[in-house]
This record gives C-alpha cells, sequence and structure tokens, in this order.
C-alpha cells in the first residue's frame, strides 16, 4: 500500500513539474542594455520568415532577433533602454497577402513618420496591390506600426531560418523612441497563422514567433 | 415580556432605523453620489451614475434595517443583561400576521418598483449606452448624430469617421456636446468596446453592427478597454481618447483627414460591417453592404448622400 502510495506521489509530482515547465517556458530575452552608453541609438535587426523551419513547430512564420554578438536568435524577447532611439532593420523573407485593414498599411509613431523599403522613403504600402504586406511590427500602446511589403510569393522564399540575402527579400527600416521603463506588447497585425480559423491563431498567439515584449529599462 | 414592552422596542427600532437612514441616504446622496463613476462626461455615464445612486438609496435603508434590528437585539437582549427576556421557541413560538404582511408587501414593492425604474432607465435615454444591435429600437431624439465606427482587431479599436471621408484612426475624439452613435463591429473575434467614462459598452462581434448611443456633456480624457477575453493580448488592448470642444474635434478632424489621406483611399468603402475575402485567413477584408451610414447620422458631413 506504502508503495502504491509513494508511486502515486511520484507521478503526481511528474504531472505538477511538466505542467509547470510548460506554463513556465519562455523565449530568451535578448539584451540591448548591456554597455550601453546614454544617449546613444541601439540597432535592432530582426527577420521574418515563412516558416521557421525548426523547433516545435517548423511550418509556423516567425520573427528572428540578431542579438549583439551577431547571432540569429528565434526569439521576440528584448531588453532596451530607457529613452532611447533604436533603429530598427526587418530583413523581410516571406510572401504576403492583403491587410485585414488596410489602416495597418500606414506608417505610425516611427521617428519622422516614415520608414525605409529597400532605401526608399516610403509612408504607405497599399496591401491589395503588388505582392502585398507580408506582416507588420507594431507597438498599439505606443502608437507605433509600419507595414513590411512582402516579396513575390511564386519565387522561391526562404523556408526556414535563419534566412541569408541568397533568398528573396526585403529590407525595411525606421526607428522609433523607446518611453520610460516598463513591458510593452508589439505584434503582428496581418492574420498570418496559416491553418488556423481566419489565421489568427498558432504563432499569431504565441511569444516568440509573432507576438513579443519590449521590455525596457532604466 | 408584557405587550406594552414589545411596543416600546418596537417604536424605539423604527425611530433609530428612520434617522439613520434619512441621515445617511442624504449623505451619501449629496455627499458621495456626484463623485461615484462613471462620473458625468456624457448622458450615459450621469445615467449610469443616478441609476447607482438610486438604488444605492433604496438598498440603504434595507441594509440598516438589518443591521439596526441585529445590533439593537445584541445590546439590548443579550442573555447576561439584567432583565434579559428568555428566548421563546418551540410550540410557544408565534407569527405577526401584521408584520408578515408588512415585509412581503414592502420586498415586493420595492422589487417591482427596481424592474420599472430599470426599464425605463433602460429606454429613456436611448438605450443608456449599451449596445442594441444593429436595429436599435432606442435611438437619440437628436437629428444631428455623430456615427463613429468602432473596428476591433486583435489587439486594437481602430476608429472611423464616416462623416469626414472615412479616416480610420487609432484615437477616439469625440466633440462635446454632440451625440454620438457608435457603430460596433469585429474583423477577427469577439470583442467588446468599454469606454469606461463615456458609459459606453458594447460588444463588437464578427459581421454585426452593434450600435450604442450617448451624448457628451463634459470634457476629458477617455480610457478604451477591451472587455471580452480575445487572446494572448486581451490585456493590452486599451487605448485613450478624449471629448474637446467642437472647434478642436473639427480641426482634428479636418486635420487627420488630410494627412491620413493616402491611406484613406485605399481603404474600403464604408459600411457597417467587413466580411473576410474568399482567402479566408490571411486575406483582407471588404465591406458587406454598400449601405451609406443613416441620414440622420451627418454630422460634419460633407454632402455624403449627394
Amino acid at each position: 500500500m506504502a508503495i502504491v502510495g509513494v508511486l502515486l506521489a511520484v507521478a503526481v509530482g511528474l504531472v505538477v513539474f511538466t505542467v509547470m515547465a510548460f506554463l513556465r517556458s519562455s523565449p530568451p530575452t535578448v539584451d540591448f542594455t548591456a554597455g550601453h552608453q546614454a544617449g546613444a541609438p541601439v540597432d535592432l535587426t530582426l527577420q521574418t520568415v515563412g516558416s521557421i523551419g525548426f523547433g516545435p513547430h517548423p511550418s509556423w512564420v516567425s520573427y528572428l532577433t540578431l542579438n549583439p554578438e551577431g547571432q540569429w536568435v528565434h526569439t521576440t524577447l528584448w531588453d532596451l533602454p530607457a529613452n532611447t532611439r533604436i533603429n530598427v532593420t526587418v530583413d523581410q523573407y516571406d510572401g504576403g497577402s492583403p491587410l485585414r485593414n488596410q489602416q495597418y498599411g500606414q506608417v505610425q509613431g516611427t521617428v519622422g513618420g516614415e520608414a525605409t523599403l529597400n532605401g526608399k522613403s516610403f509612408q504607405v504600402i497599399n496591401a491589395n496591390a503588388g505582392n502585398g504586406v507580408a506582416h507588420t511590427f507594431a507597438i498599439p500602446t505606443l502608437g507605433i506600426s509600419v507595414p513590411l511589403y512582402a516579396n513575390n510569393g511564386s519565387s522561391n522564399l526562404c523556408a526556414a531560418a535563419p534566412c541569408t540575402f541568397k533568398s528573396p527579400h526585403n529590407i525595411v527600416k525606421f526607428s522609433f523612441m523607446t518611453p520610460g521603463p516598463g513591458q510593452y506588447p508589439w505584434q503582428c497585425f496581418l492574420p498570418c497563422g496559416l491553418g488556423y480559423l481566419y489565421g489568427n491563431g498558432g504563432p499569431m498567439q504565441t511569444v516568440g514567433y509573432m507576438d513579443g515584449f519590449l521590455k525596457v529599462v532604466a | 415580556m408584557s405587550e406594552g414592552g414589545e411596543t416600546h422596542h418596537f417604536r424605539r427600532l423604527i425611530a433609530i432605523w428612520v434617522v439613520l437612514a434619512v441621515a445617511l441616504d442624504l449623505a451619501f446622496y449629496f455627499a458621495l453620489g456626484p463623485h461615484i463613476p462613471p462620473g458625468a462626461m456624457t448622458s450615459s455615464a450621469s445615467g449610469a451614475q443616478f441609476d447607482f445612486n438610486i438604488l444605492f438609496l433604496i438598498a440603504l435603508p434595507v441594509v440598516l434595517a438589518v443591521w439596526v434590528y441585529w445590533a439593537y437585539a445584541l445590546i439590548v437582549w443579550r442573555g447576561s443583561r439584567a432583565g434579559a427576556p428568555e428566548p421563546e421557541g418551540g410550540p410557544k413560538a408565534r407569527g405577526h400576521f401584521g408584520i408578515q404582511v408588512a415585509w412581503i408587501v414592502t420586498t415586493t414593492v420595492i422589487v417591482l418598483g427596481v424592474f420599472v425604474f430599470g426599464t425605463v432607465e433602460l429606454i429613456v435615454p436611448a438605450g443608456a449606452g449599451g449596445g442594441e444591435g444593429q436595429s436599435p429600437i432606442w435611438t437619440p431624439t437628436s437629428h444631428d448624430v455623430l456615427p463613429v465606427q468602432v473596428i476591433a482587431q486583435q489587439w486594437q479599436f481602430i476608429y472611423r469617421y464616416p462623416t469626414f471621408g472615412g479616416f480610420e484612426s487609432r484615437q477616439l475624439m469625440l466633440p462635446l456636446d454632440t451625440t454620438i452613435a457608435f457603430h460596433v463591429t469585429s474583423l477577427d473575434v469577439i470583442h467588446d468596446f468599454w469606454a469606461y467614462q463615456l458609459g459606453i459598452k458594447a460588444d463588437a462581434n464578427p459581421s454585426t453592427d452593434n450600435v450604442a448611443y450617448t451624448t457628451t456633456q463634459q470634457l476629458g480624457s477617455v480610457t478604451v478597454r477591451c472587455d471580452e477575453l480575445c487572446g494572448l493580448w486581451h490585456g493590452a488592448m486599451y487605448n485613450f481618447g478624449r471629448v474637446v470642444a467642437k472647434s478642436q474635434f473639427f480641426a482634428w478632424a479636418q486635420a487627420t483627414e488630410h494627412q491620413n489621406a493616402a491611406n484613406t483611399k485605399l481603404l474600403p468603402p464604408f459600411a457597417y460591417t467587413y466580411v473576410p475575402d474568399a482567402n479566408g485567413a490571411n486575406g483582407g477584408y471588404y465591406p458587406d453592404n454598400v449601405d451609406q451610414y443613416s441620414k440622420v447620422e451627418t454630422y460634419g458631413a460633407k454632402n455624403p448622400d449627394n
């Protein structure tokens, strides 16, 4: 009887440990504050890929982050210094579609109210024309939103991260100012969770793929 | 205890209760009442405040009746007190027909009164700020209504102003002393548009135009939150708005219309609801009807129906 009790307790413990480990799991946070000098801008380089190609969901679309050591990290969590200009570069490797709401085709909240696409300044992308929009980079609580122009869907798009410039890509650059300390969620506003109802599931609902946090620290 | 003694206690209880109820009701209504949320920024907010205050005025004497009797019994009839009567129970216990009738009549009147009061307060102020669905039966009397479309999408509210060229904005700006018709809809899952200080709360359902009315009557800031669990960033689905002077509103609307003109012309024509295109997931949304907004909702419009 005692042995059964012990085995039962061990089994319950394993279940609890597994559930807690799952619930507490989180992508790594890339730290851009170490060694940062006050007033100096921070360069944040990202890439978007149509299918991450590894991990538990290899077919999911995702963002990746280039850490200060120059390595691509599968995460959407960043430590950023407060009240600092962040120069963002997005290497966009995915195909596109219309936006659910063309309002997100407009650049908003960036320094100067604009962004550049392959070196050319732009303020609006018509998501119903050309290649459409692949994703957006948006921080709703800060009023920031930038559409990422898509690549031709019929071209040989990169299918596994990290992608390189050998694959079709667009480079979108913009800058924004971080506010005071706090956590600010950011996300893509184009429902890109293919295979899920109206594209809203999977990577659209998972931190580390199309959602993340700016952890702004003093 | 003699019959005369019981009457003495009863009268004393009633006197204590009446004095306390009147004093606390008056103190609440005049001291706290004007500060009860959600304030008085709009007709529906002040209506909600008034309703809450009235319900409190009704409920307070009921609570006091229980508390006063409870305290009186503890003090006057406690067992250790000299001369306290022995409690009666079992076969000796008897009912009091008059008190029973009074109790039933009083509680019935209160409940039915609250029912009638609540119903009237829902109808008279054009729905009291709640979503009335696609065909509101309680509409405002004003014929100069500003339509504002609230478009919810995981996880942000966007506001569309059909009488100003149909531009969209992430800011909710409203003019003072104006009746507003909020047309609330969603592009994906069910959200809920809750503008607390405005006294407005309406579900945002896909393919549904949920209409809620209010009239602005105070300047100030507004916090809008989603009040329906809608996914990962539900907790971050909030933004802010302002009620401003009419001149300031017109200046903002015209400036934003001009500023967003390049993007506004790419938006689908204004419609009460939008549906996904044939691609379903990943695709854009398009108007599911071509109806113009109501002909009475022409606030600031540049001849929208001509």
